[in-house]
Protein backbone atom coordinates (compact mmCIF):
# COMPACT_ATOMS: atom_id res chain seq x y z
CA UNK A 1 0.00 0.00 0.00
CA UNK A 2 1.23 3.47 -0.81
CA UNK A 3 1.29 6.01 1.95
CA UNK A 4 -0.38 9.29 1.23
CA UNK A 5 2.04 11.99 0.14
CA UNK A 6 5.02 9.68 0.24
CA UNK A 7 6.99 9.44 -2.94
CA UNK A 8 7.65 5.87 -3.91
CA UNK A 9 10.95 5.88 -5.71
CA UNK A 10 12.14 3.27 -8.08
CA UNK A 11 15.41 3.63 -9.93
CA UNK A 12 14.45 6.73 -11.89
CA UNK A 13 10.70 6.98 -11.69
CA UNK A 14 8.60 8.42 -8.91
CA UNK A 15 4.96 7.65 -8.44
CA UNK A 16 3.14 10.31 -6.48
CA UNK A 17 -0.34 10.17 -5.18
CA UNK A 18 -1.07 13.88 -4.87
CA UNK A 19 0.20 16.35 -7.40
CA UNK A 20 0.19 20.15 -7.40
CA UNK A 21 -0.20 22.46 -10.35
CA UNK A 22 0.68 26.10 -10.56
CA UNK A 23 -1.37 27.91 -13.16
CA UNK A 24 0.02 31.34 -13.99
CA UNK A 25 -1.47 33.83 -16.45
CA UNK A 26 1.14 35.11 -18.88
CA UNK A 27 1.72 38.87 -18.54
CA UNK A 28 -1.76 39.05 -17.05
CA UNK A 29 -2.61 42.76 -17.23
CA UNK A 30 -1.18 43.11 -20.74
CA UNK A 31 -3.09 39.98 -21.79
CA UNK A 32 -6.37 41.40 -20.40
CA UNK A 33 -5.90 44.50 -22.57
CA UNK A 34 -5.25 42.30 -25.60
CA UNK A 35 -8.47 40.31 -25.20
CA UNK A 36 -10.51 43.43 -25.92
CA UNK A 37 -8.03 45.01 -28.26
CA UNK A 38 -6.52 42.27 -30.43
CA UNK A 39 -4.60 44.96 -32.34
CA UNK A 40 -2.14 44.83 -29.47
CA UNK A 41 -1.15 41.23 -30.24
CA UNK A 42 2.53 40.85 -31.15
CA UNK A 43 3.14 44.46 -30.11
CA UNK A 44 4.93 45.81 -27.03
CA UNK A 45 2.42 46.59 -24.28
CA UNK A 46 3.17 48.08 -20.86
CA UNK A 47 0.76 48.62 -17.97
CA UNK A 48 1.44 51.35 -15.40
CA UNK A 49 0.73 51.26 -11.67
CA UNK A 50 -1.85 53.47 -9.94
CA UNK A 51 -1.38 57.13 -10.84
CA UNK A 52 0.62 56.03 -13.88
CA UNK A 53 3.71 55.66 -11.70
CA UNK A 54 5.77 52.79 -13.06
CA UNK A 55 5.55 49.72 -15.26
CA UNK A 56 3.92 46.75 -13.52
CA UNK A 57 3.15 44.40 -16.42
CA UNK A 58 4.80 43.93 -19.81
CA UNK A 59 4.08 41.89 -22.88
CA UNK A 60 6.88 39.60 -24.09
CA UNK A 61 7.59 42.13 -26.87
CA UNK A 62 8.01 44.93 -24.33
CA UNK A 63 10.38 42.75 -22.31
CA UNK A 64 12.36 41.97 -25.47
CA UNK A 65 12.99 45.63 -26.31
CA UNK A 66 14.21 46.23 -22.76
CA UNK A 67 11.36 47.81 -20.79
CA UNK A 68 12.31 46.85 -17.22
CA UNK A 69 9.78 45.90 -14.56
CA UNK A 70 9.17 48.92 -12.38
CA UNK A 71 10.39 51.39 -15.00
CA UNK A 72 9.22 54.88 -13.90
CA UNK A 73 6.79 56.14 -16.55
CA UNK A 74 8.17 59.67 -16.67
CA UNK A 75 11.69 58.42 -17.32
CA UNK A 76 10.56 56.14 -20.13
CA UNK A 77 8.16 58.51 -21.85
CA UNK A 78 10.50 59.07 -24.73
CA UNK A 79 11.47 55.42 -24.96
CA UNK A 80 7.82 54.36 -25.17
CA UNK A 81 7.22 56.79 -28.00
CA UNK A 82 10.32 55.84 -29.91
CA UNK A 83 9.63 52.09 -29.69
CA UNK A 84 5.86 52.43 -30.15
CA UNK A 85 5.10 50.79 -26.83
CA UNK A 86 1.35 50.75 -26.14
CA UNK A 87 1.04 52.11 -22.64
CA UNK A 88 -2.02 51.67 -20.38
CA UNK A 89 -3.05 52.89 -16.95
CA UNK A 90 -4.02 49.98 -14.73
CA UNK A 91 -7.66 49.04 -15.21
CA UNK A 92 -8.32 47.06 -12.03
CA UNK A 93 -12.05 46.65 -12.59
CA UNK A 94 -11.21 44.80 -15.82
CA UNK A 95 -8.28 42.78 -14.44
CA UNK A 96 -10.26 41.85 -11.33
CA UNK A 97 -13.18 40.55 -13.35
CA UNK A 98 -10.97 38.60 -15.74
CA UNK A 99 -9.14 37.10 -12.75
CA UNK A 100 -12.45 36.01 -11.22
CA UNK A 101 -13.34 34.26 -14.48
CA UNK A 102 -9.99 32.46 -14.67
CA UNK A 103 -10.15 31.32 -11.02
CA UNK A 104 -13.71 30.18 -11.43
CA UNK A 105 -12.75 28.06 -14.45
CA UNK A 106 -9.90 26.54 -12.41
CA UNK A 107 -12.44 25.45 -9.80
CA UNK A 108 -14.02 23.26 -12.47
CA UNK A 109 -10.86 21.14 -12.58
CA UNK A 110 -10.34 20.43 -8.88
CA UNK A 111 -12.05 21.39 -5.63
CA UNK A 112 -8.67 22.07 -4.02
CA UNK A 113 -7.36 25.43 -5.13
CA UNK A 114 -5.39 28.22 -3.53
CA UNK A 115 -5.71 31.55 -5.28
CA UNK A 116 -2.17 32.77 -4.79
CA UNK A 117 -2.46 36.18 -6.44
CA UNK A 118 -4.59 37.98 -9.02
CA UNK A 119 -3.00 35.94 -11.81
CA UNK A 120 -1.82 32.64 -10.33
CA UNK A 121 -3.27 29.74 -8.40
CA UNK A 122 -2.09 26.45 -6.95
CA UNK A 123 -4.26 23.44 -7.69
CA UNK A 124 -4.02 20.18 -5.85
CA UNK A 125 -4.98 16.92 -7.52
CA UNK A 126 -5.99 14.41 -4.88
CA UNK A 127 -6.97 11.00 -6.15
CA UNK A 128 -6.28 11.80 -9.79
CA UNK A 129 -4.17 8.62 -10.09
CA UNK A 130 -5.77 7.54 -13.32
CA UNK A 131 -5.51 10.92 -15.00
CA UNK A 132 -2.90 11.87 -17.52
CA UNK A 133 -2.10 15.13 -15.76
CA UNK A 134 -0.11 16.45 -18.69
CA UNK A 135 -3.22 16.21 -20.87
CA UNK A 136 -5.32 17.59 -18.03
CA UNK A 137 -2.99 20.59 -17.77
CA UNK A 138 -3.38 21.17 -21.46
CA UNK A 139 -7.15 21.04 -21.10
CA UNK A 140 -6.96 23.69 -18.35
CA UNK A 141 -4.89 25.96 -20.59
CA UNK A 142 -7.14 25.48 -23.60
CA UNK A 143 -10.32 26.18 -21.67
CA UNK A 144 -9.01 29.36 -20.04
CA UNK A 145 -7.67 30.58 -23.37
CA UNK A 146 -10.86 29.87 -25.28
CA UNK A 147 -13.32 31.13 -22.68
CA UNK A 148 -11.47 34.21 -21.48
CA UNK A 149 -8.74 34.83 -24.08
CA UNK A 150 -6.04 34.76 -21.39
CA UNK A 151 -2.92 32.65 -22.12
CA UNK A 152 -1.56 30.67 -19.18
CA UNK A 153 1.22 28.26 -18.32
CA UNK A 154 0.79 25.17 -16.19
CA UNK A 155 3.51 23.54 -14.10
CA UNK A 156 2.70 20.21 -12.47
CA UNK A 157 4.81 18.47 -9.82
CA UNK A 158 4.59 16.58 -6.55
CA UNK A 159 5.18 19.70 -4.42
CA UNK A 160 4.20 23.36 -4.58
CA UNK A 161 7.79 24.57 -4.92
CA UNK A 162 8.46 22.11 -7.75
CA UNK A 163 5.24 23.12 -9.50
CA UNK A 164 6.61 26.68 -9.51
CA UNK A 165 9.81 25.39 -11.12
CA UNK A 166 7.79 23.37 -13.67
CA UNK A 167 5.77 26.48 -14.45
CA UNK A 168 8.94 28.48 -15.14
CA UNK A 169 10.05 25.79 -17.59
CA UNK A 170 6.67 25.78 -19.36
CA UNK A 171 6.85 29.57 -19.65
CA UNK A 172 10.46 29.63 -20.84
CA UNK A 173 10.11 26.90 -23.48
CA UNK A 174 6.67 27.38 -25.04
CA UNK A 175 7.55 25.52 -28.25
CA UNK A 176 8.81 22.38 -26.54
CA UNK A 177 6.25 22.32 -23.72
CA UNK A 178 3.16 23.88 -25.28
CA UNK A 179 2.72 25.74 -22.03
CA UNK A 180 2.47 22.64 -19.83
CA UNK A 181 5.36 20.99 -18.02
CA UNK A 182 5.15 18.14 -15.59
CA UNK A 183 7.89 16.97 -13.24
CA UNK A 184 6.92 13.35 -12.71
CA UNK A 185 10.23 11.56 -12.72
CA UNK A 186 13.32 11.95 -10.63
CA UNK A 187 15.31 12.49 -13.79
CA UNK A 188 13.15 15.44 -14.85
CA UNK A 189 13.29 16.87 -11.34
CA UNK A 190 17.09 16.82 -11.22
CA UNK A 191 17.36 18.29 -14.71
CA UNK A 192 14.92 21.06 -13.81
CA UNK A 193 16.75 21.89 -10.58
CA UNK A 194 20.06 22.06 -12.40
CA UNK A 195 18.51 24.45 -14.89
CA UNK A 196 16.79 26.89 -12.54
CA UNK A 197 18.85 29.68 -11.05
CA UNK A 198 18.63 30.04 -7.30
CA UNK A 199 17.25 33.58 -7.64
CA UNK A 200 14.25 32.24 -9.57
CA UNK A 201 13.32 29.70 -6.93
CA UNK A 202 10.12 30.47 -5.05
CA UNK A 203 10.80 31.95 -1.63
CA UNK A 204 14.49 32.75 -2.10
CA UNK A 205 14.74 36.42 -1.28
CA UNK A 206 17.51 38.79 -2.20
CA UNK A 207 19.28 38.55 1.15
CA UNK A 208 19.32 34.78 1.02
CA UNK A 209 20.57 34.90 -2.56
CA UNK A 210 23.60 36.90 -1.51
CA UNK A 211 24.47 34.47 1.26
CA UNK A 212 24.08 31.51 -1.07
CA UNK A 213 26.16 33.18 -3.75
CA UNK A 214 29.05 33.41 -1.33
CA UNK A 215 28.83 29.65 -0.86
CA UNK A 216 28.90 29.32 -4.66
CA UNK A 217 25.33 28.09 -4.83
CA UNK A 218 23.92 29.09 -8.18
CA UNK A 219 21.15 26.63 -8.96
CA UNK A 220 18.37 24.95 -7.04
CA UNK A 221 20.32 21.72 -7.46
CA UNK A 222 23.33 23.22 -5.67
CA UNK A 223 20.96 24.32 -2.91
CA UNK A 224 19.59 20.86 -2.20
CA UNK A 225 23.14 19.50 -1.91
CA UNK A 226 23.48 21.47 1.33
CA UNK A 227 22.88 19.28 4.35
CA UNK A 228 19.65 19.59 6.34
CA UNK A 229 21.67 20.36 9.44
CA UNK A 230 23.59 23.16 7.79
CA UNK A 231 20.39 24.76 6.46
CA UNK A 232 18.64 24.53 9.82
CA UNK A 233 21.68 25.94 11.57
CA UNK A 234 22.33 28.80 9.18
CA UNK A 235 18.88 29.62 7.88
CA UNK A 236 15.53 28.55 9.24
CA UNK A 237 12.82 25.96 9.07
CA UNK A 238 11.39 27.80 6.04
CA UNK A 239 14.47 27.12 3.92
CA UNK A 240 14.59 23.55 5.18
CA UNK A 241 10.98 23.07 4.09
CA UNK A 242 11.85 24.54 0.72
CA UNK A 243 14.71 22.06 0.38
CA UNK A 244 12.36 19.16 1.12
CA UNK A 245 9.88 20.51 -1.40
CA UNK A 246 12.58 20.68 -4.05
CA UNK A 247 13.55 17.11 -3.18
CA UNK A 248 9.99 16.10 -4.00
CA UNK A 249 8.74 15.72 -0.44
CA UNK A 250 5.71 17.91 0.21
CA UNK A 251 5.99 20.18 3.24
CA UNK A 252 3.69 22.97 2.14
CA UNK A 253 -0.05 22.56 1.90
CA UNK A 254 -2.61 24.58 0.04
CA UNK A 255 -3.43 27.70 2.00
CA UNK A 256 -7.00 28.75 1.85
CA UNK A 257 -7.36 32.09 3.61
CA UNK A 258 -10.85 32.91 4.75
CA UNK A 259 -10.48 36.61 5.31
CA UNK A 260 -7.71 39.09 4.69
CA UNK A 261 -5.26 39.54 7.51
CA UNK A 262 -4.61 43.18 6.79
CA UNK A 263 -6.05 45.82 4.52
CA UNK A 264 -4.10 48.64 2.94
CA UNK A 265 -4.81 51.76 0.96
CA UNK A 266 -1.68 53.46 -0.31
CA UNK A 267 -1.26 55.88 -3.16
CA UNK A 268 1.24 58.12 -4.85
CA UNK A 269 0.05 61.69 -5.11
CA UNK A 270 -0.28 63.31 -8.47
CA UNK A 271 2.02 66.08 -7.27
CA UNK A 272 3.98 66.40 -4.05
CA UNK A 273 2.75 67.90 -0.77
CA UNK A 274 4.83 69.66 1.79
CA UNK A 275 1.96 71.01 3.92
CA UNK A 276 0.32 69.02 6.67
CA UNK A 277 -3.25 69.93 5.71
CA UNK A 278 -3.22 68.19 2.37
CA UNK A 279 -1.56 65.17 3.88
CA UNK A 280 -4.09 65.03 6.71
CA UNK A 281 -6.86 65.07 4.17
CA UNK A 282 -5.31 62.25 2.13
CA UNK A 283 -4.65 60.11 5.21
CA UNK A 284 -8.22 60.62 6.34
CA UNK A 285 -9.49 59.47 2.94
CA UNK A 286 -7.25 56.39 2.95
CA UNK A 287 -8.32 55.56 6.51
CA UNK A 288 -11.97 55.89 5.52
CA UNK A 289 -11.40 53.57 2.59
CA UNK A 290 -9.71 50.98 4.85
CA UNK A 291 -12.58 51.20 7.34
CA UNK A 292 -15.05 50.66 4.55
CA UNK A 293 -13.19 47.54 3.39
CA UNK A 294 -13.14 46.30 6.99
CA UNK A 295 -16.91 46.68 7.28
CA UNK A 296 -17.38 44.88 3.97
CA UNK A 297 -15.63 41.75 5.24
CA UNK A 298 -17.04 42.07 8.75
CA UNK A 299 -13.71 42.70 10.47
CA UNK A 300 -12.44 45.20 12.99
CA UNK A 301 -8.82 46.22 13.44
CA UNK A 302 -6.57 46.47 16.45
CA UNK A 303 -3.73 48.31 14.81
CA UNK A 304 -3.26 51.10 12.28
CA UNK A 305 -0.05 51.76 10.39
CA UNK A 306 0.48 55.07 8.64
CA UNK A 307 3.11 55.40 5.91
CA UNK A 308 4.58 58.58 4.51
CA UNK A 309 7.31 58.90 1.94
CA UNK A 310 9.04 61.44 -0.27
CA UNK A 311 9.74 60.86 -3.96
CA UNK A 312 12.53 58.30 -4.05
CA UNK A 313 13.18 58.95 -7.73
CA UNK A 314 14.24 62.51 -7.00
CA UNK A 315 17.43 61.93 -5.08
CA UNK A 316 18.43 65.60 -5.10
CA UNK A 317 15.64 66.69 -2.73
CA UNK A 318 15.44 65.91 1.01
CA UNK A 319 14.28 62.34 1.49
CA UNK A 320 12.06 61.16 4.31
CA UNK A 321 10.49 57.74 4.51
CA UNK A 322 8.68 56.88 7.70
CA UNK A 323 5.84 54.99 9.26
CA UNK A 324 4.06 54.84 12.56
CA UNK A 325 1.84 52.21 14.07
CA UNK A 326 -0.91 52.89 16.54
CA UNK A 327 -2.42 50.20 18.74
CA UNK A 328 -6.05 50.83 19.59
CA UNK A 329 -7.56 50.08 22.98
CA UNK A 330 -10.45 48.28 21.32
CA UNK A 331 -10.94 46.80 17.85
CA UNK A 332 -12.94 49.01 15.56
CA UNK A 333 -14.36 49.37 12.08
CA UNK A 334 -15.48 52.95 12.55
CA UNK A 335 -14.28 55.42 9.91
CA UNK A 336 -14.21 58.12 12.57
CA UNK A 337 -12.00 56.29 15.05
CA UNK A 338 -9.62 54.97 12.38
CA UNK A 339 -9.38 58.31 10.64
CA UNK A 340 -8.68 60.23 13.85
CA UNK A 341 -6.02 57.78 14.96
CA UNK A 342 -4.38 57.85 11.52
CA UNK A 343 -4.34 61.65 11.48
CA UNK A 344 -2.76 61.82 14.95
CA UNK A 345 -0.12 59.39 13.75
CA UNK A 346 0.68 61.26 10.56
CA UNK A 347 0.95 64.60 12.39
CA UNK A 348 3.51 63.04 14.73
CA UNK A 349 5.76 61.79 11.92
CA UNK A 350 5.41 64.67 9.46
CA UNK A 351 8.56 66.74 8.91
CA UNK A 352 8.20 70.19 7.43
CA UNK A 353 10.33 71.01 4.43
CA UNK A 354 9.95 67.56 2.89
CA UNK A 355 8.03 67.12 -0.33
CA UNK A 356 5.92 64.02 0.23
CA UNK A 357 4.89 61.94 -2.74
CA UNK A 358 3.30 58.86 -1.26
CA UNK A 359 1.19 57.95 1.74
CA UNK A 360 -0.82 55.06 2.97
CA UNK A 361 -2.86 53.53 5.74
CA UNK A 362 -2.74 49.86 6.69
CA UNK A 363 -5.14 48.31 9.17
CA UNK A 364 -4.12 45.05 10.73
CA UNK A 365 -4.66 42.78 13.73
CA UNK A 366 -8.08 41.97 12.37
CA UNK A 367 -10.81 40.24 14.35
CA UNK A 368 -14.37 39.41 13.39
CA UNK A 369 -16.53 42.39 14.33
CA UNK A 370 -19.38 40.45 15.85
CA UNK A 371 -17.41 38.55 18.48
CA UNK A 372 -14.60 40.75 19.66
CA UNK A 373 -13.87 40.99 23.36
CA UNK A 374 -15.21 43.96 25.22
CA UNK A 375 -12.74 46.12 27.04
CA UNK A 376 -13.66 46.88 30.61
CA UNK A 377 -12.94 50.60 30.45
CA UNK A 378 -12.82 51.66 26.85
CA UNK A 379 -15.24 50.70 24.16
CA UNK A 380 -16.47 52.07 20.94
CA UNK A 381 -19.21 54.61 21.07
CA UNK A 382 -22.21 52.39 20.23
CA UNK A 383 -23.62 55.14 18.03
CA UNK A 384 -20.79 54.60 15.52
CA UNK A 385 -22.18 51.26 14.44
CA UNK A 386 -25.48 52.59 13.19
CA UNK A 387 -23.81 55.73 11.85
CA UNK A 388 -21.39 53.67 9.77
CA UNK A 389 -24.12 51.50 8.35
CA UNK A 390 -26.02 54.60 7.18
CA UNK A 391 -22.74 55.97 5.81
CA UNK A 392 -22.19 52.83 3.73
CA UNK A 393 -25.79 52.69 2.52
CA UNK A 394 -25.73 56.29 1.32
CA UNK A 395 -22.43 55.88 -0.45
CA UNK A 396 -23.65 52.74 -2.19
CA UNK A 397 -26.86 54.48 -3.19
CA UNK A 398 -25.35 57.71 -4.47
CA UNK A 399 -21.94 56.40 -5.39
CA UNK A 400 -18.70 58.33 -5.68
CA UNK A 401 -18.30 58.97 -1.96
CA UNK A 402 -20.89 61.68 -1.51
CA UNK A 403 -20.76 61.18 2.26
CA UNK A 404 -17.41 61.97 3.76
CA UNK A 405 -16.18 62.64 7.23
CA UNK A 406 -15.23 66.17 8.15
CA UNK A 407 -11.49 65.58 7.80
CA UNK A 408 -11.99 64.90 4.16
CA UNK A 409 -12.46 67.87 1.90
CA UNK A 410 -15.93 67.77 0.35
CA UNK A 411 -15.20 70.11 -2.51
CA UNK A 412 -12.07 68.40 -3.46
CA UNK A 413 -12.36 65.48 -5.77
CA UNK A 414 -9.11 63.65 -5.95
CA UNK A 415 -8.41 61.84 -9.09
CA UNK A 416 -5.84 59.26 -9.88
CA UNK A 417 -3.78 60.09 -12.86
CA UNK A 418 -5.02 57.63 -15.46
CA UNK A 419 -4.13 59.09 -18.79
CA UNK A 420 -4.08 55.80 -20.67
CA UNK A 421 -7.10 54.04 -19.24
CA UNK A 422 -8.89 51.42 -21.35
CA UNK A 423 -12.67 50.92 -21.05
CA UNK A 424 -14.10 48.75 -18.27
CA UNK A 425 -15.31 46.24 -20.85
CA UNK A 426 -16.86 43.80 -18.39
CA UNK A 427 -18.07 45.88 -15.47
CA UNK A 428 -19.60 49.05 -16.98
CA UNK A 429 -22.46 48.70 -19.46
CA UNK A 430 -21.57 51.95 -21.23
CA UNK A 431 -18.00 50.81 -21.85
CA UNK A 432 -18.57 47.39 -23.45
CA UNK A 433 -17.13 46.36 -26.82
CA UNK A 434 -18.63 47.96 -29.92
CA UNK A 435 -19.04 45.74 -32.96
CA UNK A 436 -19.92 46.89 -36.45
CA UNK B 1 -29.29 -2.27 2.33
CA UNK B 2 -28.71 -4.15 -0.83
CA UNK B 3 -26.28 -7.04 -0.91
CA UNK B 4 -23.73 -6.39 -3.61
CA UNK B 5 -21.49 -9.39 -3.42
CA UNK B 6 -21.26 -12.18 -0.90
CA UNK B 7 -18.17 -14.26 -0.26
CA UNK B 8 -17.38 -16.73 2.44
CA UNK B 9 -16.42 -14.25 5.16
CA UNK B 10 -17.26 -10.93 3.66
CA UNK B 11 -20.48 -9.41 2.45
CA UNK B 12 -20.55 -6.13 0.56
CA UNK B 13 -23.50 -3.82 1.02
CA UNK B 14 -24.51 -0.74 -0.80
CA UNK B 15 -26.90 1.79 0.73
CA UNK B 16 -30.26 2.03 -0.91
CA UNK B 17 -31.38 5.54 -1.57
CA UNK B 18 -34.86 6.19 -0.43
CA UNK B 19 -37.02 8.02 -2.91
CA UNK B 20 -40.40 7.86 -1.31
CA UNK B 21 -39.78 10.66 1.22
CA UNK B 22 -40.78 8.65 4.23
CA UNK B 23 -39.35 9.57 7.61
CA UNK B 24 -39.13 12.97 9.25
CA UNK B 25 -39.63 16.04 7.14
CA UNK B 26 -37.76 19.21 7.99
CA UNK B 27 -40.00 22.25 8.21
CA UNK B 28 -38.11 25.48 7.68
CA UNK B 29 -40.90 28.02 7.82
CA UNK B 30 -41.16 28.00 11.60
CA UNK B 31 -44.37 27.36 13.43
CA UNK B 32 -46.45 30.33 14.32
CA UNK B 33 -49.96 30.84 15.41
CA UNK B 34 -52.32 31.75 12.64
CA UNK B 35 -52.80 30.13 9.31
CA UNK B 36 -49.60 29.48 7.31
CA UNK B 37 -49.36 31.15 3.95
CA UNK B 38 -50.85 28.83 1.35
CA UNK B 39 -48.16 30.04 -1.06
CA UNK B 40 -45.27 28.63 1.01
CA UNK B 41 -45.65 25.17 -0.52
CA UNK B 42 -45.35 26.62 -3.99
CA UNK B 43 -42.43 28.96 -3.51
CA UNK B 44 -40.18 29.16 -6.54
CA UNK B 45 -37.23 31.22 -7.66
CA UNK B 46 -38.24 34.41 -9.43
CA UNK B 47 -37.38 34.39 -13.13
CA UNK B 48 -33.86 35.59 -13.74
CA UNK B 49 -32.87 36.96 -17.14
CA UNK B 50 -29.23 36.41 -16.25
CA UNK B 51 -29.90 32.72 -15.77
CA UNK B 52 -31.96 32.56 -18.93
CA UNK B 53 -29.53 34.40 -21.19
CA UNK B 54 -26.17 33.40 -19.73
CA UNK B 55 -25.41 29.70 -19.93
CA UNK B 56 -21.71 29.99 -19.17
CA UNK B 57 -20.96 33.02 -17.06
CA UNK B 58 -17.17 32.67 -17.13
CA UNK B 59 -17.18 32.80 -20.93
CA UNK B 60 -19.96 35.33 -21.51
CA UNK B 61 -19.34 38.95 -22.46
CA UNK B 62 -21.56 41.75 -23.71
CA UNK B 63 -21.08 43.85 -26.81
CA UNK B 64 -23.03 46.66 -28.43
CA UNK B 65 -24.03 46.73 -32.09
CA UNK B 66 -22.89 49.74 -34.02
CA UNK B 67 -24.37 50.12 -37.51
CA UNK B 68 -26.90 48.44 -39.73
CA UNK B 69 -25.06 45.52 -41.34
CA UNK B 70 -27.09 42.84 -39.54
CA UNK B 71 -30.59 44.40 -39.45
CA UNK B 72 -31.95 41.41 -41.40
CA UNK B 73 -30.99 39.14 -38.50
CA UNK B 74 -32.67 41.46 -36.01
CA UNK B 75 -29.48 43.14 -34.85
CA UNK B 76 -30.16 46.86 -34.88
CA UNK B 77 -27.87 49.74 -34.11
CA UNK B 78 -27.26 49.99 -30.34
CA UNK B 79 -28.66 46.56 -29.51
CA UNK B 80 -26.94 44.61 -26.76
CA UNK B 81 -25.39 41.28 -27.70
CA UNK B 82 -24.76 38.35 -25.41
CA UNK B 83 -21.55 36.71 -26.60
CA UNK B 84 -20.40 33.29 -25.44
CA UNK B 85 -16.73 32.55 -26.14
CA UNK B 86 -16.99 28.91 -25.13
CA UNK B 87 -19.19 27.92 -28.08
CA UNK B 88 -17.67 26.44 -31.21
CA UNK B 89 -18.06 28.48 -34.38
CA UNK B 90 -20.23 26.75 -36.99
CA UNK B 91 -21.97 27.41 -40.28
CA UNK B 92 -24.84 29.91 -39.92
CA UNK B 93 -23.90 31.01 -36.41
CA UNK B 94 -23.69 34.74 -35.77
CA UNK B 95 -20.24 35.59 -34.47
CA UNK B 96 -18.29 38.55 -33.14
CA UNK B 97 -15.10 38.54 -35.19
CA UNK B 98 -11.98 40.62 -35.23
CA UNK B 99 -10.85 41.26 -38.76
CA UNK B 100 -8.03 43.56 -39.85
CA UNK B 101 -8.07 45.72 -36.78
CA UNK B 102 -11.81 45.95 -36.24
CA UNK B 103 -14.57 44.13 -34.37
CA UNK B 104 -17.50 43.09 -36.50
CA UNK B 105 -20.62 40.97 -36.06
CA UNK B 106 -21.63 38.79 -39.04
CA UNK B 107 -23.14 35.42 -39.88
CA UNK B 108 -20.53 32.72 -40.53
CA UNK B 109 -20.88 30.93 -43.86
CA UNK B 110 -18.62 27.95 -44.29
CA UNK B 111 -18.58 26.72 -47.87
CA UNK B 112 -16.21 23.97 -48.94
CA UNK B 113 -12.88 25.41 -47.81
CA UNK B 114 -13.99 29.03 -47.71
CA UNK B 115 -15.15 31.14 -44.84
CA UNK B 116 -17.45 34.07 -45.51
CA UNK B 117 -18.71 36.77 -43.16
CA UNK B 118 -22.26 37.34 -44.34
CA UNK B 119 -23.98 40.65 -43.51
CA UNK B 120 -27.77 40.65 -43.39
CA UNK B 121 -28.39 43.90 -45.20
CA UNK B 122 -28.36 44.17 -49.00
CA UNK B 123 -26.29 47.38 -48.80
CA UNK B 124 -23.34 45.42 -47.43
CA UNK B 125 -21.16 42.90 -49.21
CA UNK B 126 -20.09 39.55 -47.81
CA UNK B 127 -16.45 39.41 -46.76
CA UNK B 128 -14.33 36.45 -47.77
CA UNK B 129 -11.79 35.59 -45.11
CA UNK B 130 -8.42 34.66 -46.56
CA UNK B 131 -5.03 33.94 -45.12
CA UNK B 132 -4.04 37.54 -45.72
CA UNK B 133 -6.60 38.74 -43.21
CA UNK B 134 -5.71 39.26 -39.58
CA UNK B 135 -8.70 37.29 -38.32
CA UNK B 136 -10.09 35.83 -35.09
CA UNK B 137 -13.53 34.54 -34.22
CA UNK B 138 -13.93 36.22 -30.83
CA UNK B 139 -17.19 34.68 -29.65
CA UNK B 140 -20.61 33.40 -30.69
CA UNK B 141 -23.69 35.60 -30.31
CA UNK B 142 -26.38 33.79 -28.32
CA UNK B 143 -28.96 36.53 -27.78
CA UNK B 144 -29.77 40.07 -28.76
CA UNK B 145 -31.38 42.44 -26.30
CA UNK B 146 -33.13 45.50 -27.68
CA UNK B 147 -35.01 48.45 -26.32
CA UNK B 148 -38.40 48.99 -27.94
Amino acid sequence: MKLKNTPVMSSSFITFIDMFALVDCNNFYASCERVFNPNLCNKPVAILSNNDGCVISRSDEAKAIGVPMGAPAFKYKHFFKEHQVHVFSSNYPLYGDMSTRVMSILHQFTPDIEVYSIDEAFLQFKGFDNYDLSLYGDKIRQRILKWTGIPTCVGIAPTKALSKVANKIARKFPKQTNGVFIIDTDQKRVKALKWIKIKDVWGIGRRLQKRLKIKNINTAYDFIQLSDEWILKNFSIIEWKLKKELEGIPTLELEIPKIKKSIATTRSFETTFSDIDNIKERISTFATSCAEKLRKQGSSCHMIVVLLSSDRHKKNIPQHRTNKSVILSYPTDSSLVISNAAIDAVVSIFKSGVKYKRAGVIVTGLVPTDNHQLNLFLNENPKHKSLMSVFDQLNTKFGDYKIKIANQDLKRTWKMRQEHLSPRYTTAINEILKVK
Amino acid sequence: MKVLQSQQNLTFYSPEISTDNTGAIFVDVGISAGFPSPADDFKQQRISLDKELIKNKEATFFARVSGQSMVGAGLDDNDLLVVDRSLEPAHNKIAVCFIDGEFTVKRLKIEANDLWLQPENSNYKPIKVTEENDFVIWGIVTSVIKKV
